[in-house]
C-alpha cells in the first residue's frame, strides 16, 4: 500500500515540474507566429543582400585585399572584429569577419526580447497567473519559452545557411557557411539563457529586459576590447566566441561548445532561482512607498520624471560605462597602428594623434545610436500607458493630453541629451586617461553634443508614429536598426550616397577627428521640431486607446 | 450657465471601432444632483459613452454637453469640475497608493486633505503599498479616494464597486449618499442592483449601442409584470382570455399567472369576482427587470431564428 503511493508520488514529482509543456509550447509558438517568421526573414535577408553583393564589389583578389587592409584598423577591429583570414580575404573571411558582430547583436536582441516577453512580462500583466492555475508544471512555462526561442535560432541557422550557401558564391562553403550559422545561432541561444536568469531577478518586465540588453552591449564591448588588446577579453563575451570559430577560415566548433555549457549552466541558475520566489515577485521583495505625493511628483514633468527615474539612471550610468570600456582602448589604438606596418605609412601622413582622434568618432557614433535607443524607449512607454488604461486616469484630470506629452517628451529628449553626453562623459574620461591627452574630454564631450539632433531625431520619429499610426510606434526602431546598418555595413557594401543618408547618423560631422559642421546640426533639429510637431497635432485628434 | 442645465446631455451619439458600432444613436440626460444608474450588459457600450464624456474619445456623430461644455474641447476646464473612477484600475507598479491618490487630485486641480485622510481611513487602505501589490479591490479602493477627495461637481463612476468587500461597498454607499447631500451629480454604471436601488433617483438602460429605457425605478417597475397565485373559490375560467396576462398555470383551484402591471387591476377584479381564498402578489425584482431588458434582444432574435 505504502509503496505503491511512494511510487505514485515520485513519478509525479517528475512529470509534475513539466506538465503542460507541450501544450505552453505550442501557446508560445502561436503567439510568436508572426514574430519568428519576420525575424528569421529580416536577418535573413540582410545578409543575403549583403553577400550577394560580393563578387561585384571585390571581384579581383587585388580589390579584397585592399578591404582587408582597411579592415586591419583599430576602428575597423573595434566595430567589427578581430580581422581572421586578412591574409587571404575570401567572401568567406569577408562575411565572418565583417557580419558576424552585427548579426549577433540582433540575434541576442531577438532572443532576448522572445524570453523576457514570456515571462516577466506575462506575469507582469498577471496572464502568468492564469497560465499557472491550470495543470501546469512549476517549470513548464519557462521550458516552453526557452524551447521555443532556442528552436527559433536553430531555425534561423538552417534557413541561413541554406540561403547563403546555396548561393553558391565562391569560398561561401556549406561547411562554412553552417559553422557561421550555428556561431549567430549559439549567441541566441546564450542570451536567451541569460535573459530568463534576468527575468528571475527583477520584479519590473523593464528591468529585466534593460539588464538582458545591458549585457549584450557588455559582450560586444568586451570584444572589442580583446581583439584590440588583450585577447582574454574576447573569450568573455558570447559574440567573441562566434567570431572564434574563424568559420571560412579555419574552422573549429569548440567555441559553439562552450556557448552551450555556459548557456546550460544560465538555464540551471534559472530554474533554481525561479523555485525560490513566488509567482510576480522578484528575488527582493518590494519596499513600502510613501504615504503621499511630494510637491515634485504632483506637476505633469515631475510625474513623468519619476514614471522614467529608473530607466534614466540605468540608461545614463550604463553608457557612461559603456564610453568608458571604449575609451580605455585609445591608448591601444597607437600600439596597434605601430604593430602594423601598413598603417604605419598612413600615420605619417596623418599623425597618430589625429588616427586615435578618427577611431574615437567612429566609436562615438556607434554610442550614439545606442543612446537613440533610450529617446524611442521613452516614446514606447508613453503608448504603454495608453494602452495599459494608466494613462486614462490621468488625462481624466485638468491635464490636458498635449501636457501629459509634454512631461514625457522633456525627458524623452532632455534624458536622450544627458545619456548622450554620459556617453561621451564616459569615453572623454577614460580615453584622456589612457592616453594622457587631456583635449581629448573637451573634444569628446562637443562629439556628443553633436550627436544630440540625431538623437532626438528618432525620438520624434517615434511620436509622430504614436500620434499618427499608434499601433505602429515600433517602427521608429527600423530607423535605429538602418543606422546601425549603414555605420557597419555601409563601407563594406559601397553603398550609393543616398541611401547612406537616410540615416540622421549619417549626416553628424565626425567629431573629433573633422571640424565642426552646423548646418547638418541646424537641418537635423529642425526636421526632429517638424516631427514632434507633427506627432503632437495628430496625437491631439486621434482617440485614446485603452483596453 | 444656470442650475437648470443638465449635468450630462447626451443625444443621438454614434461611435465605430472598424466595423463595431459602438454606440448607435445614444440618448443620456443627467439632471443636477441626481444618481443616475448606467445600465446595460457587458459590451453594450457603457465605458464608450464614458470616455466620449471623458474628451478621450472622439464621437463620430451625434452631441454631448457636459456641464454645459464640449467634452472633446474643454477638457481642462471641464475636468477640474468632475472626477471618474475606471472600472478597471491599472496602477503604476513603482507608486505608492498615496502618492497616486495626491497625484491625480493635485492634477485635477487640488484635493482636500482631510477628506483623504478620513477617506483613507474609511475605506480602511494602507497608501504606502506599492502599485502592484494592491489586490484588485483595494486599487479600486485607490481610485475611489482619489476621485472622492476632491471638491468637484460630477462624479463618474465606472462599476467603481467592482470587487469591493461587503464592508467596502456599505461604505462606498454611505459616501456616495454624502455626496448626494453635498449637491454633487453622480453617473453610476453597475452590475450591482441593490447599489443602484440604494443609491439611484433614475436609471438609463442602454443595450448594443442606444438606450431602451429610462426613468425612476418605479416607473420601470410599471413596464413590467406582477406575479400572482391566488387559490380560487370558483373554477378558474377565462383568465386566459384576459388581455396581458402570462405563462398562466392553473392546477385545480390554484392558479399562477404573471400579469403586466397596466393590467393588474382587470386581473384582480376579475378573480374576486370568481372568489378568492388566498392570494399572493409579487412585485418583479429588479433582477427579473434587468434580465427582461437585457435578454430582450437575444429572446426576439432567437423567436425571428425559429419563424424564419
Amino acid at each position: 500500500m505504502t509503496t505503491t503511493v511512494e511510487r505514485v508520488q515520485s513519478t509525479r514529482d517528475i512529470e509534475s515540474t513539466l506538465t503542460g509543456f507541450g501544450t505552453l509550447l505550442r501557446f508560445a509558438l502561436r503567439r510568436e507566429r508572426i514574430r519568428i517568421p519576420v525575424w528569421i526573414a529580416a536577418l535573413t535577408l540582410l545578409t543575403l543582400g549583403t553577400v550577394a553583393g560580393f563578387p561585384d564589389l571585390y571581384p579581383t583578389a587585388e580589390s579584397r585585399q585592399s578591404r582587408a587592409s582597411l579592415m586591419d584598423s583599430p576602428a575597423a577591429t573595434a566595430m567589427s572584429g578581430p580581422g581572421f583570414g586578412l591574409d587571404d580575404y575570401t567572401f568567406g573571411a569577408m562575411l565572418a569577419n565583417e557580419m558576424i558582430g552585427f548579426l549577433a547583436i540582433f540575434v541576442a536582441l531577438m532572443s532576448v526580447l522572445m524570453v523576457s516577453r514570456h515571462t516577466r512580462h506575462e506575469e507582469e500583466q498577471g496572464r502568468a497567473e492564469l497560465i499557472r492555475a491550470g495543470i501546469v508544471g512549476r517549470h513548464a512555462s519557462l521550458t516552453a519559452t526557452l524551447a521555443v526561442t532556442m528552436l527559433t535560432n536553430v531555425l534561423l541557422a538552417v534557413v541561413l545557411t541554406v540561403v547563403i550557401a546555396g548561393l553558391g558564391i565562391e569560398t561561401i562553403t556549406w561547411g562554412g557557411t553552417a559553422l557561421f550559422a550555428a556561431s549567430l545561432a549559439m549567441v541566441g541561444v546564450v542570451f536567451a539563457a541569460a535573459s530568463a536568469v534576468s527575468a528571475q531577478v527583477f520584479e519590473h518586465g523593464r528591468a529585466a529586459s534593460g539588464m538582458a540588453g545591458a549585457l549584450i552591449g557588455i559582450a560586444y564591448a568586451l570584444r572589442a576590447a580583446g581583439d584590440m588588446g588583450n585577447p582574454a577579453l574576447s573569450w568573455l563575451s558570447p559574440i567573441g566566441w562566434a567570431q572564434r570559430t574563424k568559420s571560412y577560415v579555419d574552422g573549429t566548433a569548440l567555441p559553439l561548445l562552450l556557448g552551450l555549457v555556459v548557456a546550460g549552466a544560465l538555464v540551471a541558475v534559472a530554474f533554481s532561482l525561479s523555485t525560490r520566489r513566488d509567482v510576480g515577485a522578484g528575488l527582493r521583495q518590494s519596499q513600502p512607498g510613501a504615504a503621499g505625493a511630494s510637491d515634485a511628483l504632483s506637476t505633469p514633468l515631475g510625474f513623468a520624471l519619476r514614471l522614467h527615474r529608473g530607466a534614466v539612471i540605468g540608461w545614463t550610468s550604463a553608457m557612461f560605462l559603456f564610453g568608458a570600456m571604449y575609451g580605455s582602448l585609445a591608448s591601444e589604438v597607437e600600439t596597434f597602428v605601430e604593430d602594423n606596418p601598413a598603417m604605419q605609412e598612413f600615420v605619417q601622413r596623418m599623425g597618430s594623434a589625429s588616427f586615435t582622434q578618427s577611431w574615437l568618432a567612429s566609436i562615438m557614433s556607434m554610442l550614439a545610436m545606442v543612446c537613440s535607443v533610450f529617446g524611442v524607449l521613452a516614446i514606447v512607454r508613453m503608448r504603454t500607458e495608453e494602452t495599459s488604461g494608466r494613462a486614462e486616469p490621468v488625462l481624466s484630470t485638468a491635464l490636458t493630453r498635449p501636457k501629459w506629452v509634454t512631461g514625457h517628451l522633456a525627458v524623452a529628449l532632455g534624458g536622450g541629451a544627458v545619456v548622450m553626453l554620459s556617453a561621451g562623459l564616459g569615453l572623454g574620461l577614460s580615453a584622456m586617461a589612457s592616453t594622457g591627452d587631456s583635449a581629448l574630454l573637451s573634444d569628446l564631450l562637443g562629439a556628443a553634443l553633436a550627436y544630440i539632433p540625431a538623437v532626438w531625431l528618432a525620438t520624434g520619429l517615434a511620436l509622430t508614429l504614436f500620434g499618427l499610426l499608434p499601433g505602429a510606434v515600433h517602427a521608429a526602431w527600423v530607423v535605429l536598426g538602418y543606422g546601425l546598418f549603414i555605420g557597419m555595413l555601409g563601407p563594406l557594401l559601397q553603398l550609393p550616397g543616398w541611401l547612406t543618408n537616410l540615416s540622421p547618423f549619417s549626416h553628424v560631422p565626425q567629431l573629433p577627428a573633422v571640424d565642426v559642421e552646423f548646418t547638418p546640426l541646424v537641418l537635423l533639429t529642425a526636421v526632429a521640431a517638424g516631427l514632434v510637431m507633427l506627432g503632437f497635432g495628430a496625437l491631439r485628434q486621434r482617440d485614446l486607446e485603452s483596453v | 450657465m444656470d442650475g437648470t442645465t443638465p449635468a450630462i446631455a447626451v443625444s443621438g451619439l454614434h461611435k465605430s471601432f472598424g466595423r463595431t458600432h459602438a454606440l448607435d444613436g445614444l440618448d443620456l440626460t443627467v439632471t443636477r444632483g441626481e444618481i443616475h444608474g448606467f445600465l446595460g450588459p457587458n459590451g453594450s457600450g457603457k465605458t464608450t459613452t464614458i470616455r466620449v464624456l471623458l474628451g478621450l474619445l472622439k464621437a463620430d456623430s451625434g452631441t454631448a454637453r457636459l456641464l454645459g461644455g464640449d467634452p472633446w474641447t474643454d477638457v481642462a476646464s471641464l475636468h477640474r469640475r468632475l472626477a471618474y473612477v475606471p472600472g478597471d484600475v491599472n496602477l503604476w507598479p513603482n507608486l505608492s497608493g498615496g502618492e497616486v491618490i495626491d497625484l491625480l487630485g493635485r492634477l485635477r486641480g487640488g484635493l482636500d486633505t482631510r477628506r483623504r485622510d478620513d477617506l483613507v481611513d474609511r475605506f480602511d487602505l494602507d497608501p504606502r503599498k506599492k502599485g502592484r501589490t494592491y489586490s484588485k479591490g483595494n486599487r479600486q479602493k485607490v481610485a475611489i479616494i482619489a476621485a472622492l477627495a476632491s471638491n468637484v461637481d460630477l462624479l463618474l463612476l465606472d462599476e467603481p464597486t467592482a470587487g469591493l468587500d461587503p464592508l467596502m461597498e456599505a461604505t462606498f454607499r454611505r459616501t456616495i449618499e454624502e455626496e448626494r447631500k453635498e449637491g454633487r451629480t453622480v453617473l453610476l454604471s453597475s452590475h450591482i442592483l441593490a447599489e443602484v436601488e440604494a443609491l439611484c433617483d433614475r436609471v438609463s438602460i442602454i443595450r448594443n449601442g442606444k438606450t431602451v429605457e429610462t426613468g425612476t425605478l418605479a416607473e420601470l417597475r410599471h413596464l413590467t409584470r406582477t406575479s400572482i397565485t391566488a387559490e380560487l373559490a370558483g373554477p378558474a375560467d377565462g383568465i386566459a382570455a384576459l388581455a396581458n396576462v402570462h405563462d398562466l398555470k392553473v392546477e385545480g383551484s390554484k392558479v399562477r399567472f404573471d400579469v403586466e402591471t397596466a393590467a393588474l387591476d382587470d386581473a384582480l377584479r376579475h378573480l374576486t369576482s370568481v372568489g378568492v381564498r388566498s392570494l399572493v402578489s409579487q412585485p418583479p425584482t429588479l433582477e427579473e427587470l434587468f434580465l427582461r431588458h437585457y435578454t430582450e434582444e437575444t429572446a426576439r432574435a432567437n423567436g425571428k431564428a425559429t419563424t424564419s
